[in-house]
Parts: structure tokens; sequence; C-alpha cells
């Protein structure tokens, strides 16, 4: 049912929009010159909102805007004229409808007569009346849709909803009908009949369509019809194909209608459902049955899923009045919209903004901690909540440009069943997480890697479906993608059921490609990552998918672009996973400010472990080319930053400097020999591609709290050009995936 | 932040002197050891004094560093490094023009400003045919004469090559964000 309200929510903001719309069109109508695309659009503004309103079974609200939209109609076909009066109506007829929407979304019965004045001028004009008509007794009026007499008098002939092909609204009326044929007692000479249709769970299938029965039974008299929504299982039971609903027809018929004749509605189903009909007596005491039926359960303001049945909301007062209560006066301006439209624009100087307080704020704190201790106690607290604020403000903003992954995900079948076409496989794409939420720009840069991960799961991945069946699998090959928040990431898994990594073939490959030295042994997941070098296809031809030299070499640098990481698992013959982790958001991050020589850097502290002070005995040197350094039982080797950078005036023994235990995303260690650490902070990040370019080992860069720029280190970007530093010089399996890696 | 100067207040008292007609541009002058250079001033935003860099790991020396401007970070090129003088030995007097390539922003280290000239087409000589192994002509738009000083002009847009954003003279950066076909 949460599903149903947000659908219900865009509903009425969408409405909200339209009013104005139709507002702005109608203010617009000036007598003797009336534009039509104008005069489209409001029609086609009070048109949605009606459409709408009947998918969530607001059947006043339908009503009425039916006879606003009718009348707009005839002005679309010249057949009422535009009249300063007529505009005025027009405009009253909007802001009513307005009123209609509030009602509807606090979920209240509009109070009996709101829209009477509006419905009679709607009336006048329409039937080209000029003088006033008295309102009359209120309820008397009968509905629109059903009043053939007003329509038939007007100089042109209505068409009755020609596009109402679901036949929400006809139904809608009906119910209109019924409900006001409520307050009245059953008329003279007339009969009432009470017919419980419960169908069985697979009418549909028999080519049974209940509608058209219960269409049938209003033909007969004046029906209500109640839909009975309580056998309906949860979303994730629901069988499409099922039918759950039962029905309560109240019909109101002449003598002439007879039980045979009712019985004659449901002829061709009777083995396929429970019918229940009884005759009753015109003394109104009878009517209180349904209605104590409709009112304990919220059905009014639950839309049901069957166009054919929407349910009537009872007019009864004893039913609105808690409403009202609730609602707070039930004083209603009109629709207030609870959503905005910003400009992206807007968003993006307010999350500047925000960083820049950031940053203002580190500064202080900066500051503040050179203070003489214990003095200034306040100041400490009131900066300690500001901090706190900061944060959250932070928060707040990025959450705004938050996006479900969703959209990119929702193009990924599309893609699938072309690369499928075009491959002659069989694939099915299964996706879960689609509702996690990221950064706009990450969810928009997402587009381009997934796509090509994908097709080229399908493409080299996955097998033909002979050979999987040769193989024992089921010849559909399934491409799974997923997204979850994981440690403040977001990881996305594209996962293939297909042959795996063909670790000879891409290791001949490479060698032929002069990408690793012959004779080099490599371990597996070296061989897999040797997939992301550039030019490097496995493709025995050069398909139209992939294969054309653009392959995972510069999914990865989109990735890598993006903050974010690419790993690959593979089992041979069962197939592939590429695991992707993305940060949140691009703006923000926490990270450990750290200094070599004169230079300040950040750290992101998801790449920490620890730091440490390595003792003499923990530091080896390994075959004389590198240093390895003893840390919690395992060796990790040392990455002199200043040696990386040319970083003049560092200190350059580890034991006097700070080793800081760094991991990469695929869980790979390295101890990076830093000066100091000088403390954590939330910094943000800047573009330093945006008048500059890219930098190897540099993810981006920050302004710390003094206002001077400080770079953050990539710290796996880190890991290769320290390769690439002893590659001349050490082992070919070191040197291996280094030279080709990140063109200088 | 202070240290920032609007460039009206530069200009302002000159441009009531010389009259602008369709033929003339005005260029902002500065000094780079005992040469001097000009810019078009449709391309400065703004001129500044020096603040401390932060430097760039493993880049030719004409490449100072980055600065923070207004929550910008933008790239220093030293003038004097990039013509083959050597790294500019900053003092607080050092100046930072700071011009608008395209997209980009970026900062040229110039020892001082010295004027701002209204310079007619006509007056513009073109550059001598010096060997191009001496002199990386590329970037020159022309001489001029002001006062028996030779200015020479600059083309921002040459200076630092446009293609892929990079700096003239500096390897390749791999594409940011190719589209992955």
């Amino acid at each position: 049912m949460e599903d149903l309200s947000r659908f219900k929510q865009t509903y009425f903001d969408e409405s909200a929009e339209l009013l104005a719309v139709a507002e702005s069109g109608l203010l617009r109508l000036t007598p003797g010159e009336v534009d039509s695309d104008e005069v489209n659009a409001i029609f086609r503004a009070v048109h949605s909102i009606k459409g709408g309103g009947g998918a969530f079974g607001f059947t006043e609200l339908v009503a009425f805007a039916h006879e606003f939209e009718t009348v707009m109609d005839g002005v679309r076909n010249s057949a009422i004229p535009v009249t300063t009066e007529l505009v005025d109506t027009l405009i009253r007829a909007n802001d009513v409808l307005g009123q209609m929407l509030a009602y509807a979304r606090e979920g209240e019965a509009a109070p009996p007569g709101t829209t009477d004045d509006t419905v009679a001028a709607l009336r006048r004009h329409l039937s080209g009346e000029a003088k006033p008509v008295h309102a009359g007794p209120a309820h008397a009026e009968p509905a629109a849709a059903k009043a053939p007499e007003p329509v038939a008098a007007a100089p042109a002939a209505y068409p009755d909803d020609e596009d109402d092909e679901a036949g929400i609204f006809g139904d809608a009326m009906a119910l209109i009908e019924a409900a006001r044929a409520y307050e009245n007692p059953v008329p003279e000479g007339k009969i009432r009949w009470t017919v419980t249709f419960r169908p069985k769970a697979d009418l549909l299938m028999s080519g049974n369509e209940p509608t058209f029965m219960l269409r049938a039974l209003r033909r007969l008299g004046e029906a209500q019809i109640d839909c009975s929504v309580e056998n309906l299982p949860t979303l994730q039971n629901l069988e499409a194909e099922l039918l759950f609903l039962s029905w309560t027809v109240t019909l109101i018929a002449d003598p002439d209608v007879d039980l045979e004749k009712i019985n004659d509605v449901f002829e061709f189903v009777a083995d396929e459902c429970d019918i229940k009909i009884t005759a009753e007596a015109p003394p109104p005491a009878v009517v209180e049955a349904p209605i104590a039926e409709s009112e304990p359960a919220p059905v009014a303001t639950e839309p049901v899923p069957v166009a054919a049945a929407p349910v009537a909301p009872p007019k009864a007062p004893e039913a609105a009045k808690p409403r009202a209560n609730a609602g707070g006066g039930g004083e209603h301006a009109g629709l207030t919209s609870h959503t905005i439209r910003v400009d992206l624009d807007k968003i993006d100087r307010l999350v500047n903004m925000v960083g820049e307080m950031v940053i203002t704020q580190a500064m202080i704190a900066e500051h503040v901690r050179e203070l003489p201790q214990g003095e200034f106690q306040e100041l400490l607290e009131g900066l300690e909540q500001l901090a706190q604020h900061t944060r959250e403000l932070r928060e707040s903003v990025m959450s705004i440009r938050a996006q479900p992954v969703s959209s990119v995900f929702s193009r990924m079948p599309r893609l699938v069943r072309e690369c499928a076409a075009a491959t002659a496989k069989e694939v099915q794409l299964v996706t879960s997480g689609e509702t996690t939420e990221v950064d706009k720009t990450v969810v928009e840069n997402l587009v381009d890697p997934l796509t090509h991960m994908i097709r080229n799961s399908i493409d080299h991945g996955l097998e033909g479906p002979d050979e999987r069946e040769r193989v024992g699998k089921p010849r559909a090959g399934t491409v799974h993608l997923s997204a979850q928040h994981r440690s403040g990431r977001i990881v996305i898994e594209i996962t293939d059921d297909g042959r795996g990594i063909n670790r000879p073939k891409v290791l001949s490959k490479a060698i032929e490609k002069g990408l690793v030295q012959p004779g080099a042994s490599l371990s597996d997941e070296e061989i897999d990552n040797l997939i992301f070098l550039p030019g490097f296809s496995t493709a025995d031809q050069v398909s139209n998918l992939s294969g054309r030299g653009v392959g995972m070499d510069v999914v990865r640098r989109n990735i890598t672009s993006l903050g974010g990481r690419i790993g690959v698992y593979s089992t041979p013959g069962e197939g592939s996973r590429f695991v992707l982790s993305l940060p949140l958001t691009l703006a923000v991050l926490d990270g450990m400010v750290i200094s070599v020589g004169e230079e300040r850097f950040v750290l992101p502290l998801t790449n920490i472990v620890e730091s440490l002070r390595p003792k003499p005995a923990d530091l080896h040197g390994l075959v004389g080319k590198c240093d390895v350094m003893m840390a919690r039982g395992e060796y990790v080797r040392l990455v002199y930053l200043h040696q990386l950078f040319g970083i003049p005036k560092a200190v350059t023994d580890p034991t006097r400097a700070l080793v800081v235990l760094v991991e990469t995303e695929d869980g790979s260690r390295l101890g990076l020999v830093v000066d100091e650490v000088l403390g954590q902070q939330q910094v943000v990040i800047k573009s330093l591609e945006a008048n500059f370019r890219r930098l190897d080992g540099v993810a981006a860069a920050t302004i710390l709290g003094d206002g001077r720029v400080a770079l953050i280190l990539d710290v796996a970007g880190l890991r290769e050009m320290s390769r690439h530093h002893e590659s001349g010089t050490t082992r070919a399996v070191a040197a291996l995936p280094a030279p080709e890696l990140e063109p200088v | 932040m202070s240290t920032s100067t609007a460039l009206a207040t530069v200009g302002g008292t000159r441009t009531d002197a010389m009259a602008i007609n369709g033929s003339e541009e005005q260029y902002v002058t500065f000094t780079v050891g005992s040469e001097e250079y000009g810019v078009n001033i449709l391309s400065v935003r703004e001129i500044r004094g020096w603040t401390p860099e932060s430097r760039l790991p493993n880049l030719p020396d004409y490449v100072r560093g980055v600065i923070n401007l207004r929550g910008i970070i933008i790239p220093i090129f030293d003038l004097r490094a990039r013509f083959g003088g050597g790294a500019t030995d900053v003092t607080k007097r050092h100046v930072v023009v700071v011009i608008q390539v395209g997209e980009r922003t970026r900062g040229i280290l110039v020892d001082a400003i010295s004027d701002i000239l209204a310079i007619g087409h006509d007056s513009i000589k073109p550059p001598p045919d010096v060997d191009s192994g001496m002199v990386d002509a590329e970037y020159l738009s022309g001489l001029y004469t002001a006062e028996n000083r030779m200015v020479t002009l600059l083309s921002v847009e040459r200076l630092f090559a446009t293609d892929n954003g990079d700096v003239d003279g500096l390897h390749k950066a791999p594409p940011a964000l190719e589209k992955a076909n």
C-alpha cells in the first residue's frame, strides 16, 4: 500500500502543476481570440486530473472534473463561445477542482454542495442558456455523464469519453449516482437487489471479464458496486492472472427486473463463482448493511487496481466527520504542492556553499585548537554544535542530489535484448537493489561503464545456448545486476553464469601483445586483471558489440575517475563477477591529513587501516629492491610518498617517519611512508581536472582550513605508480601490469 | 584574499584617455625579467598577488602547482620557466594573472603588471621568422612596439594547448571520461 500512496502523492503533485497550467491558460483565454493550443492544453490538464482521479477512485472529483472537461471540450469544438462570463466560470471551476483535489488528498469527502454552484454554472454554458438557473436542492442534480438531458440540449453532441477506454470514468459516474441514491429512500415501486458476486480466482482464465457483468447489472437499474479487496494478497504474492476481488452490488431496479434477469448476467460464469442474490423491500432499513460494511474499511482512500470497480466513498456524514477533524479545520484554499522542481544549478550552488562552509568550519576548528586549553569552554561547545549542524546540513544537501540507481538499471533490459539478439544468445537479466540511492553525478556516470560491462558479459562471458546445453546449463544465460550500500559506498555487481575468464587465452593474448613477458608466472587473479589493460580484447573476431579496442580499460578509467574501483572474480566454467565500488557522493569525503616535506595531502579514511612508527627490526629489504615491513604478522610493501612525488625535505627514514597502513578496494595492503599524520577532517572534493588535468596517484584536490590546496591521494593509483617505479629494476611480475596501465 | 585587484580599477584611468574603436583591442602587459608580454584583456579575469601554491607531483617545473581561487582550484604556470628561464624565485611582489581559456581558468605567474595598452590591429607585427627549434613560436600572436619597448603578444589559447585541455608540452593525460562503447 505504501507504493500506491507514493503514486497518489505523484498524482497530487502533478495535478497541482496541471492546475497551474490550466489556470494560466484560462487567464490568457480572451473572448474572440481563442488560441486552440491554449484550449487544448487546458482540456488536457483537466482531463489528466480526471483520469488520474478515476484510477484512485476519487469519484466526486472525477464527476466535477468531467463537468469541467465537457465544457472545455465544447470550447475546443467551438460549440461554446468564449465569453468573459465563461472564462470567469472556468476559472472558478479550476479553483473548485483544486479544492476537490485538496479534499481528496486529505482523504476527506468534500462538504455536500461544494461543487453545485459551479456545476450549475458550467451546465448553463453547456446548454447555451444565459439566464442563471437557481441551483435548487443540491442533491437533486443528477451527475453529469449519466444525465443525458442537459447534454442533449447542448447545440453539439458530446461524445461520452470516447477515450475513456478503461471505463474508469463511466463506473465512477455510476458510483456517484449510486452514492446519491443512497441519500434517498428506495423510490416507490422499485426493488432493491443485493447481489454478492464472488468469482473464483481463475475466472479470468476462461476469458470472462467481471467488468462486463457489472456493467450488465448496471443496465438493469441504478447500481452501487462495492468491491472487496480483503482477499487481495500482498504485491509479492500477487498472481497477475488470478482474480482476488469480489463485488457487492446494490441494485435499485424496476419491478420488471426479476431474479432471472439478474441470473442471466452471470449465466456463463455460474460454475465459476458464488452468487448470492437477495431482493429487499423498499424500506430504507436494509440500506444499513452496505453502509456498515463500507465504513470500517478505509476503502475510499485505497485505490483498487481494477479499473472496473473503484469504490465509492460513503457520503455519510459519520464517515466524513472524523476525517475533517484530522484534517484540521477542513478549510481548503486550494491544492498546495509538496514537491518543487528546482534547477540543478541552484542545488549545485547550495552544495558548493555548504562545501565552503565545511571548509570554514574546519578553519575555525583549526584556530581554536591553538587556544589555551580549559578556557573558552562555551566557545568550544558552540563550535562542537556547529560542527554537528554542518555535518547534518551537508548530509541533507547531499540527499537532495541522491537518486536511485534504477534510472540506470532500467535502461539495461533493452540493452540486454539487443545484445542477446546480436549475439544469438539467450539472456535473462535479473536486477536487484534498484532503489539504492547515490549522488546524481555518480548515477549519470554509471551508464557508460555498466553498458559496456553488460555487453561484455553477454558477448564474452555467456556461452551460446547450444554450448550451454552441452555443459548442462540452462539455455538462457543469466546476468545479474545488483546494487547495495556497503560501508559508505555503493557496490554494484555484475554477475554472469557464463564460461568465466579463459585464463590461458587471456595470458597468451597478453604475451602476444607484449603486455606480459613470456615465461612470467602470474597468479589467477593477476591474469584476470589483465583484461583491464588498454586495447585488450579476446574476442576471436571483432564483433559489433565489443572488441572495438575500447575495452575494460576504459571502463576502469571511468570508474576510477569517479573515485571508484573495479575488481573481477572469475571461476572457469561457472561465470564471472565484476564488482564496482563507488563513493556515494562526489562532493565530500572523510580524510586524514598527512604531511610530507612541506606538502600536505589527504588520505581517504576508507583506505586507512592504521598508522604506526616501525621499529628497525620490523623493516626488511626485499631482494634489495623494495622495503617491506612486518605489521601484525604480515609483510607489507613500503611506498615512500616523497619518492613517488619527488618531494624535497621529507623524512626518509621510516623509523623516524610514520607508516600509514592503507588498503585498496581489492584488499591489498601497502605501507605509505609519510612524515606526519596531522588529523582527521571532512574535506570537500574539488576537481583538479576542471581547470587542469588528472594526475597519477591523485584522486582530486581539496582546500584545507588555511585556504591552501591539498591533494587527495588515490591509494590504488599510488600502488600502481610504485610498481611502475620499481618495474625497470625488479621482478617481472611486479612490472607486469604497470607499463601500459596509466599512460603518463 | 585582499591581494586580488579588480581589473577595472587598473584600466579605469586609461580607457577614458584612449578611444576604443573597432580596430583596437586592449592588452594587459606584464614583465618577466627584462621582457614584456601582453595578453588580450578579454581573456584576463583578474590579477592577484602571489599566494603560496601547493605543488603537484611529477610535472615539468613550469607547472608551479595549484592555488585556491575562491573555492575553485586553478593551476599556476610559471611563465619564466615556460620560456626556459628557470623557476621564478617568488616574492610577495610577484603577480598571478588569472586567465580564462575556454572553460578553464588558469593562472600565470609573472614578475609585475606593467600596462594596459590599446593596440590597433595594424600596428601588430608578425613574429620574425625565427628558427622553430629556438623559439616555440606557436603561442606568439605578434609583436608590438610601445615607446621603444617591444611587447610580445601571447595567444593564451595556444600557450595552454587547447587539445584535451592539456598543457602544451605536457604528456597527454588519459581522457578522463571517454565514452565506453
